[in-house]
């Protein structure tokens, strides 16, 4: 090894902030594809009418005439949507060419390779799974969210959601650097389990999905709250007024799907986050009666743990209930997640209990 | 349910609340037609229906997550009793009101009970109708293929023209076999309806879903009943064993405290003895990170049970020990100094191993000590255990290391009445010195008393000697013994708990993520005029595709798409005219035929 007179821990926490700095960078890049991809979708708009000027022009008269809708109305913000929902489920190689997008996801591939060296090598120092302080939960659980995101992309064009990812990574990633930081030590009795390893971790895993979930639910109340904007324009009758909808709510929402199509997407995450959640409420209870002898105890973690299932349960619920699917189910899933951060940080920092682990003095 | 009122939408496969999102829309004024005449039984079905309507569960649910909240913020008797009592010693006043309130008993609390038996009731009187009508529809036949397919969200059409001479009918009914085939291999249920001018298969599939969800639900259900009627045959109990020392499995016996549900008897727990021969444990060395932190904590026992040889069990954390249904675990440990307390005269009044409780990670401990006969007064000893002492600026001792490199025991004493002969409950770990003088300590003319291991010294005003032993003589492994406290448990519960838990998580997979969802396909012989078909006498089919969801399913479209694509390619005869076709409306899900 080169005589740095760093430790493997050291060499950990240098990655982990460079990582923290390429995902800043990453963060730049895709507000920048946000900033311009809404140009880009009023470009577009304006060749296709051109196209559509041209047709008519050529056809003169024909029925393809009857297509032209009222600039700016709800016919129009359905028709961006239903192109934006054909670019959210375009396989890789046919998907849109957002410059800024592009360089943000690439940017976040290299971050998160840091990232992984940076935990990877702090479980080698540590000579354990690196899951076992609030520094290496936070460590791991960011890690987590950045991979599901990355996965995800492979599936649906969700670059849109990089801003939000990258920015809640460096906030939450930085600010355990700062302030979470720990020393490799010993680990204690309770800990030496197998559940360690899995309970842990799959919580993490559903909290990286609740993020996302959270993140389209927010899009979502966004672009319902443009949708009924459009239609209240067209109720009120004008269609140059339809103009006024297109300055409600901010200009990326025009490249984004429906608000439908949002929560369709922020259910299935949120279907697959609850059931790693529950698996961790069980595989909890099991580790639980093995190490304090008794399944369930109503430890400040387990009842916010159990909160935060019921809150999530009551999500799915909304789902199928008429009358609460779309708005209120999406305040739900954002009440979720805020559940989910309070518990990671408020009650480990703050509350007493028996999950003590966090290595904070 | 309001099935009846869909005239087109296929029979409901599935009965739901009223509110569900997925049962029919009320028609306007749906309300007033059922508002007036509602006698007693009208207004309790009415309540009823409101009860297990989604939209109370869902109030319910959010209830109940809110209700827990408080417990995580206040201390509760059942997790942190000692939090409670520094509560009421922090906040007189708002103590007695957050009492009254039942705060401190969050999760027995009568509101919180309420609400979640409210929402189990809630919960059983929508499973059970739910119950009812799945199974009838697990053994129910594929519904009537809709008239009109077309009207269907996802719906794909194509023409196939027939070759020269050939019976339409019959290549109809060869095209719906085929179909029926291969939705048949695909996993569905079909039922084949043919009539007039048309044949057609019906296909369902994903009746696991509701399954799933009913198992869910019957799950949750399981888990109640399982921790509130194993809570009542629980039993834990508490003991502290010093090494060399033994524990009898019995209420009178062994306990130092015990606390038994309501249907336990105490007479007939599991006779068994455990042994304490040794504890291990091992501390970080000094200089290392983490320095003097505890762990491979191991109570090594000899276990002995009637009409059995005795056997060797350990118990560490993490790993509880069996013993006969009950489980032992290891909750503490600590140094159980042996004090020899003599008269003047060299006879021995007091010998004991005495259990000191240790007040933080160096292992600083503290025990009482109490001489109740044989000395000229009763004798109460406070003492202070540092199994490393090192001396404090101040003067004062504190331990550094929680291992036995330098133990001292200090002691003060106190001489007078130990208020134990009137019959007065008095905690052994503690000493109240009412009613007796200081003799040795700060506040008495004589310092403390300093021994270390195999030190004799004398109690002031020539009552006697004291002797902290050294316990290797007695053929102990350290000067010191250690003790360990176990906790023992019996939760025949648990494992019913944990097997309705699988079984909700199992129903949970299948409730969410299988797709519930029928299908049809419809071949309808067409005059080669409508067809504009290849010419000639030659006749076509125009096959019909068509599905509905029950419930989520982001993949119907998807189903409908692949099961055009196989048949058509099964059929081999697509090439005839492409699958093209369909009307407006559908035209996105034609897209995605390609």
């Amino acid at each position: 090894m080169l005589d740095t007179g760093m430790d493997l821990d050291d060499i950990s926490r240098l990655l982990v902030w460079t990582a923290v700095a390429i995902y800043a960078l990453a963060f730049i890049a895709y507000a920048i594809d946000l900033g311009r991809r809404s140009d880009l979708a009023v470009q577009g708009k304006d060749a296709a009418v051109k196209r559509e000027a041209v047709a008519v022009g050529v056809s003169a008269g024909a029925a393809s005439a009857g297509h032209a809708t009222p600039v700016g109305g709800i016919d129009e913000v359905r028709a961006q949507e239903a192109a934006a929902q054909a670019d959210l489920e375009a396989p890789l190689g046919a998907r849109k060419r957002y410059l800024w997008a592009r360089i943000g996801t690439s940017l976040t591939w290299l971050g998160f390779l840091f990232h992984v060296g940076g935990d990877v090598l702090r479980g080698i120092a540590a000579g354990r799974v690196p899951w076992s302080n609030m520094y290496e939960f936070a460590l791991t659980g960011t890690m987590l969210i950045v991979a599901v995101y990355l996965v995800v992309l492979f599936r649906y064009d969700l670059r849109f959601l990089g801003t939000f990812i990258t920015g809640l990574v460096v906030v939450l990633l930085g600010g355990t650097v700062i302030w979470f930081y720990t020393a490799v030590l010993p680990l204690a009795d309770p800990l030496k389990s197998v559940w360690l390893v899995i309970h842990v971790f799959v919580a993490s895993l559903s909290t990286a999905l609740f993020a996302l979930a959270f993140a389209l639910s927010v899009l979502q109340l966004m672009q319902s709250r443009r949708e009924h904007f459009a239609i209240a324009a067209v109720g009120a009758g004008a269609a140059g007024s339809g103009a006024g909808s297109e300055r409600r709510g901010l200009r990326f929402l025009r490249t984004l799907p429906s608000a439908d199509v949002l929560e369709s997407l922020a259910y299935r995450f949120t279907i697959i986050g609850f059931i790693f959640w529950t698996f961790t409420l069980i595989a909890g209870s099991i580790w639980a009666n093995d190490a304090w002898g008794r399944y369930w105890g109503f430890d400040t973690k387990e009842v916010w743990t159990f909160v935060i299932w019921v809150l999530y349960a009551g999500y799915i619920h909304a789902r199928a209930t008429r009358g609460w699917r779309g708005t209120r189910s999406a305040w739900l899933s954002i009440v979720g997640f805020a559940a989910v951060m309070f518990n990671f940080t408020i009650v480990n920092m703050f509350f007493k209990g028996l999950h003590v682990y966090s290595g904070l003095e | 349910m309001s099935s009846s009122r869909s005239s087109s939408a296929p029979v409901e496969g599935t009965l739901r609340p009223a509110d569900h999102a997925d049962s029919a829309a009320p028609e306007p004024g749906d309300d007033r037609i059922t508002q007036p005449q509602l006698g007693v039984i009208g207004w309790i079905r009415w309540g009823w229906r409101q009860l297990t309507s989604m939209r109370t569960a869902l109030v319910l649910l959010l209830l109940l997550a809110v209700a827990a909240v408080p417990g995580s913020i206040v201390p509760q008797r059942s997790a942190d009793p000692n939090g409670v009592s520094q509560y009421r010693v922090d906040n007189p006043d708002l103590f007695p009101v957050l009492d009254s309130l039942q705060l401190f008993d969050v999760y027995t609390s009568a509101w919180f009970s309420a609400i979640y038996i409210l929402l189990f009731i809630s919960l059983i009187g929508c499973v059970i109708p739910r119950t009812k009508h799945h199974w009838k529809a697990l053994r129910a036949r594929p519904p009537r293929t809709p008239a009109r397919l077309s009207r269907l969200d996802d719906h794909v059409e194509t023409v196939v023209a027939l070759g020269e001479g050939e019976d339409a009918g019959v290549a109809a009914a060869a095209a719906i076999d085929l179909a029926q085939v291969q939705l048949r291999k695909a996993g569905y249920r079909v039922e084949r309806y043919d009539g007039r001018g048309a044949v057609s298969v019906s296909a369902e599939r994903g009746y696991l879903r509701e399954t799933g969800n009913l198992v869910f639900h019957a799950s949750l259900v399981g888990v109640l009943l399982a921790v509130g009627i194993g809570g009542g045959l629980t039993y834990t109990g508490q003991t502290v064993i010093v090494e060399g020392d033994s524990f009898a499995n019995s209420l009178g016996l062994g306990y130092t405290s015990f606390n038994p549900g309501r249907f336990v008897d105490t007479e007939a727990l599991s006779p068994y003895a455990l042994t304490l021969d040794s504890f291990d444990v091992t501390y970080t060395p000094v200089g290392e990170a983490g320095q003097g932190q505890a762990g491979s904590f191991a109570a090594n026992l000899t276990v002995r049970e009637p009409g059995q040889e005795a056997r060797a069990g350990v118990v560490r954390v993490n790993h509880p020990l069996e013993i006969g249904g009950d489980r032992v675990y290891l909750m503490g440990n600590g140094y159980a100094p042996t004090v020899t307390v003599r008269d003047p005269d060299g006879n021995v009044v007091f010998r004991e191993d005495v259990e000191f409780l240790p007040s933080d990670t160096t292992m600083t401990s503290q025990g009482v000590i109490k001489v109740t006969d044989g000395l000229s007064d009763q004798l109460g000893l406070v003492g202070f255990f540092y199994p490393t002492a090192a001396d404090l600026p101040s003067g004062a001792l504190t331990s550094v290391f929680p291992d036995l490199m330098n133990p001292v025991m200090t002691l003060r004493v106190y001489a007078g009445d130990l208020g134990i002969d009137d019959g007065t409950p008095r905690n052994v770990y503690a000493l109240d010195p009412t009613g007796m003088t200081q003799i040795a300590g700060p506040d008495a003319e004589s310092p403390s008393l300093e021994l270390e291991p195999g030190q004799t010294v004398d109690l002031p005003n020539g009552m006697g000697t004291i002797t902290f032993e050294d316990a290797t003589e007695s053929g102990a492994d350290e000067v010191v013994k250690r003790y360990v406290s176990l906790s023992v448990h019996r939760d025949v519960g648990a494992p019913w708990v944990l097997t309705f838990a699988v079984l909700a998580l199992g129903g949970l997979l299948a409730a969410l993520f299988v797709p519930r969802r029928r299908l049809w396909v419809k071949a309808v012989p067409v005059d080669d005029n409508a067809a504009g078909g290849a010419g000639g006498r030659a006749g076509a089919l125009r096959i019909e595709y068509a599905g509905l969801a029950r419930g989520e399913d982001p993949a119907i479209a998807v189903a409908v798409a692949d099961l055009a694509r196989d048949h058509g390619a099964a059929m081999g005869r697509n090439a005839a005219t492409g699958q093209n076709a369909t009307t407006g409306q559908n035209a996105t899900n034609t897209t995605k035929v390609d």
